[in-house]
């Protein structure tokens, strides 16, 4: 089976219960493809199957042409890492969590200018040996971002990142992430119920109703 | 003085006029648990009257066979009382872990104790066998339950954690590492709590009932210290059991978390 280079992810006829169903999407390589739609529309269920955190009911998913069936689920994430809506923080200090998603994946630590430069990014102004727990909902989904962003993956998958941003704040959050993900040619699939930032910065319009992709615009 | 005295059966019927007058003072002050007392009471009569014609016949029998016959009971009675005694319906992959943790951790234990510490013939003799069993495989069926239950619980109450941690490339045992180490925790603290007052608050059942039957306490110390160490390890070796192979019943062979595993929370 031949597949585009071009594409990060792709799949046909993929089932999962009542909540989707994809009968073919692409999703491209080194683009921002951004999925809309109401909440319990599959978004989430979507990311999720892409990450092998849940497995399909029918259908194949390939990633960079491979079917994903074929990769340890564990190599897979992280490669393909996953922010999930509600930010998590572990025990410790926002570095011990900036430092998580490297140290799970057995890979060595970055140092704290590498750190800094993250915080920049995700515009968190903090000292790097804070208490994570304190911090408040916005503050650790600043910290989850800057999280995924030291890990450095192939592809990442977003889901609301900005659901606990303050809305002054989260598009230029977003747009900075996004560019950030441009510069080093990491795929981002992100979903969000925010339209108007879905359409500043996405390459790619995913829309998706009751479980169908209702569009999918290459923009 | 050396020796037990006997006492006679009316006299250990005297004790019960002590349990009587409970009964009656619970009963003036409007407590509503004088049938509690009064069936654990007779209950517990009842058991040890038992216990004690079983174990005059065991110790009679002399015979190998019997003994590991008594042992098997023991531990089906401790498998099925740790799954039990659990707060919350345990998943059967935890159960399943719990049938072999339990057994294996507690009769190693029992065998290292009985043939390298006491060593002779105590491993033949029932006298010593059954009531060491009982109190290294009683000491782990409670460790265990605690173990199992702070392992499900955390799981549950801290899925949010697990599945982040998944999601960003972790193994299912480094997603559940400090899970499993409260879980340990959980499991041995009762025995370490237990150790750090022995002596000084309370002096051991085993080393008392020695002294009462005329051992000298140097000698009843040497095997309580021994039977507490063995109780240590059958509960830590039972439970680490545990911790190695119950965290993966919570997952997929895709190292997805099993939700169909978690059981429900329970209302309230």
């Amino acid at each position: 089976m031949t597949t585009p280079v071009a594409s990060q992810f792709t799949l046909d006829n993929v089932r999962f219960g009542r909540i989707l169903e994809v009968p073919h999407l692409e999703i491209p390589e080194g683009k921002v493809t951004c999925i809309v739609g109401r909440s319990g529309s599959g978004k989430t269920t979507l990311l999720r199957l892409l990450n092998r955190m849940i497995s399909p009911d029918a259908g194949t998913i390939l990633y960079r042409g491979t079917p994903i069936t074929e990769i340890d689920p564990v190599e897979l994430r992280r490669r393909v890492v996953m922010l999930p809506q509600s930010p998590v923080m572990f025990d410790g200090t926002i570095r011990d969590n900036l430092l998580i998603g490297l140290r799970f994946s057995d890979r060595p630590p970055v140092d704290d200018d590498t750190l800094h430069r993250i915080l920049e990014i995700v515009d968190l102004r903090k000292d790097l040996s804070e208490d994570a727990s304190l911090l408040s909902g916005g503050e650790k989904q600043r910290v989850a971002l800057g999280r995924l962003i030291a890990m450095q993956p192939e592809t990442a998958l977003l889901d609301e990142p900005s659901s606990a941003l303050d809305p002054g704040t989260e598009h230029a959050v977003i747009s900075r992430i996004v560019t950030a993900a441009r510069e080093r040619g990491v795929t981002v699939v992100m979903v969000t119920h925010a339209q108007d930032l879905a359409e500043q910065i996405a390459d790619e319009l995913i829309e998706i109703e009751a479980g169908r992709i209702v569009s999918n615009v290459r923009r | 003085m050396n020796g037990i005295i006997d006492i006679s059966i009316w006299q250990m019927a005297v004790a019960f006029v002590y349990v009587a007058a409970v009964v009656i003072i619970v009963r003036m002050m409007g407590i509503p648990r004088e049938v509690q007392i009064v069936i654990s009471s007779l209950r517990m009569t009842v058991q040890l009257v038992i216990a004690g014609y079983v174990l005059v016949y065991l110790f009679d029998q002399d015979s190998i066979w019997l003994i590991l016959l008594v042992l098997a009971g023991m531990e089906v009675f401790a498998i099925a009382n740790a799954i039990r005694r659990a707060n919350m319906p345990l998943p059967t992959g935890i159960k399943r872990i719990i049938a072999i943790a339990l057994p294996i951790g507690t009769l190693t234990s029992l065998a290292f104790f009985l043939v390298v510490v006491v060593g002779e013939d105590a491993w033949r003799t029932p006298q010593y066998v059954v009531p060491l069993a009982g109190m290294i495989i009683g000491n782990a069926m409670t460790g265990i339950t605690l173990g199992a239950t702070r392992m499900v619980d955390g799981i549950r109450s801290r899925r949010a954690e697990v599945e982040s941690a998944l999601m960003l490339g972790a193994t299912p045992r480094a997603a559940t590492r400090l899970i499993v180490r409260s879980s340990f925790d959980a499991a041995i603290l009762p025995t370490v709590n237990s150790m750090v007052g022995m002596g000084i608050v309370i002096l051991p059942g085993m080393m008392t009932g020695q002294i009462l039957s005329g051992t000298s306490p140097l000698i009843a110390i040497k095997y309580q210290i021994a039977i507490m160490l063995g109780i240590l390890g059958s509960v830590s070796f039972s439970v680490l059991i545990l911790a190695e192979w119950g965290y993966r019943t919570f997952f997929t062979a895709e190292a997805q978390l099993r939700t169909e595993t978690l059981p429900q929370r329970q209302a309230r």
